[in-house]
């Protein structure tokens, strides 16, 4: 093919371009607003629990560089996994399947974003949290969407650790290194994916289903999931206390911890108890609607212990 | 010629869109130009105006 028709091409194909149609807010939508708001929540209790001290700007400067590492994730996530958000009805309202946004549009978009928030993390604030918050997005992005999601049931098991990064990188950003109270607000939120999302998973298993996603109510029926959710659930209500028992929290996050994690628990059984029709049904809404509770809530009582000792 | 045809012919919304995109991406760009100032200038202190010619 000469120049001269390639170039002819290009301008036919060019009168039914169909990208440029973003607004500002579909790229914002790409960043998945509402998970960012619990990676910047989390990310900034890890921040303000690490030893030692940072300016406050380089301390925003953090925040501000993990939310948008983490929307960049959303983003790439969003330009994969546009042919099973077509399907579902959860997800078939974002930006590339309503077409707003085009699939190249958003990868370059999650791209720069992501190269971005590392760069500046890592020049600006330390670069062990720049390299950690570039490995949380490349297992979120690699690891979870291109490879775990659509080949395991113990997809989000796996997939979880990169919503538990956030606490960890708050933490670098101060302290450079990681340490085993960081790791302990890694592994609350470890352990608390699977029940939160299995819950979800069994009120929209028609939609997972329909979009060959393995999630485990799929492929290992919701009896089996329902044992798992009851089974992690007793493994996450002291994982929640540990902070206590490990002494960098006090007697009174102890306590709530204690009965929060209880109050699972009872959520869980009471999932795994009702098996048929709308109570069943309801039982699972009721859990997933709790356990966002409940982790925003011991991270809220760690921040509010560490504010109220800073004080 | 080929060279005169009119490349990608933007629709009116297209260029509307474009136009709010560039100006989130001036903003943006803006304020990373005011944050690396500041951490600048949180980073050195002082010493930024303290140092050997």
């Amino acid at each position: 093919m000469s120049l001269v028709e390639r170039q002819d091409t290009i301008s036919q194909d060019s009168a039914v371009w169909d990208g440029g149609m973003g607004s500002v807010s579909d790229y914002v939508a790409l960043l998945k607003p509402r998970v960012m708001s619990l990676v910047i929540f989390t990310a900034f209790v890890g921040l303000m629990l690490a030893p030692g001290s940072v300016h406050p700007v380089l301390g925003a400067v953090a925040i501000l560089c993990i939310a948008i590492g983490a929307g960049a994730s959303g983003a790439l996530n969003m330009w994969y996994d546009a042919d099973i958000d077509r399907i579902m009805s959860r997800t078939r309202g974002r930006p590339i399947p309503t077409g707003k946004v085009t699939g190249d549009e958003a990868l370059a978009f999650g791209i720069t974003l992501s190269i971005g928030s590392v760069v500046t993390l890592g020049l600006l604030v330390n670069w062990f949290a720049g390299a950690f918050l570039a490995f949380t997005i490349f297992f979120y992005v690699v690891v979870y969407t291109m490879w775990l999601k659509r080949s395991t049931p113990q997809n989000i098991v796996i997939g979880g650790a990169a919503g538990a990064f956030p606490p960890m990188v708050g933490w670098a950003s101060v302290t450079g290194s990681v340490s085993l109270e960081s790791f302990v607000l890694f592994l609350i939120i470890f352990m608390w994916t699977p029940p939160h999302f299995w819950a979800l998973a069994l009120f929209k298993s028609v939609d997972y289903r329909a979009a060959g996603v393995p999630m485990l109510p799929v492929v290992a029926g919701e009896t089996s999931t329902r044992h798992h959710i009851l089974v992690y659930s007793v493994l996450l209500a002291p994982v929640g206390v540990a902070p206590y028992l490990l002494g960098f929290a006090g007697p009174v996050y102890g306590a709530a911890s204690a009965l929060l994690g209880l109050a699972f628990l009872v959520l869980a059984a009471d999932v795994w108890r009702k098996r048929d029709g709308d109570r069943a049904r309801q039982a699972c809404v009721r859990l997933f609607k709790y356990s966002i509770f409940y982790l925003f809530m011991l991270f809220a009582l760690l921040l509010g212990e560490s504010l109220v000792a800073g004080v | 010629m080929a060279g005169e045809e009119p490349g990608i012919t933007l629709t009116d919304e297209q260029k509307r869109k474009r136009r709010a995109r560039s100006i989130a991406i001036a903003v943006v760009l803006g304020a990373l130009v005011v944050l690396f100032y500041v951490v600048t200038i949180v980073k050195l202190g002082p010493g930024v105006i303290d140092r050997p010619l």
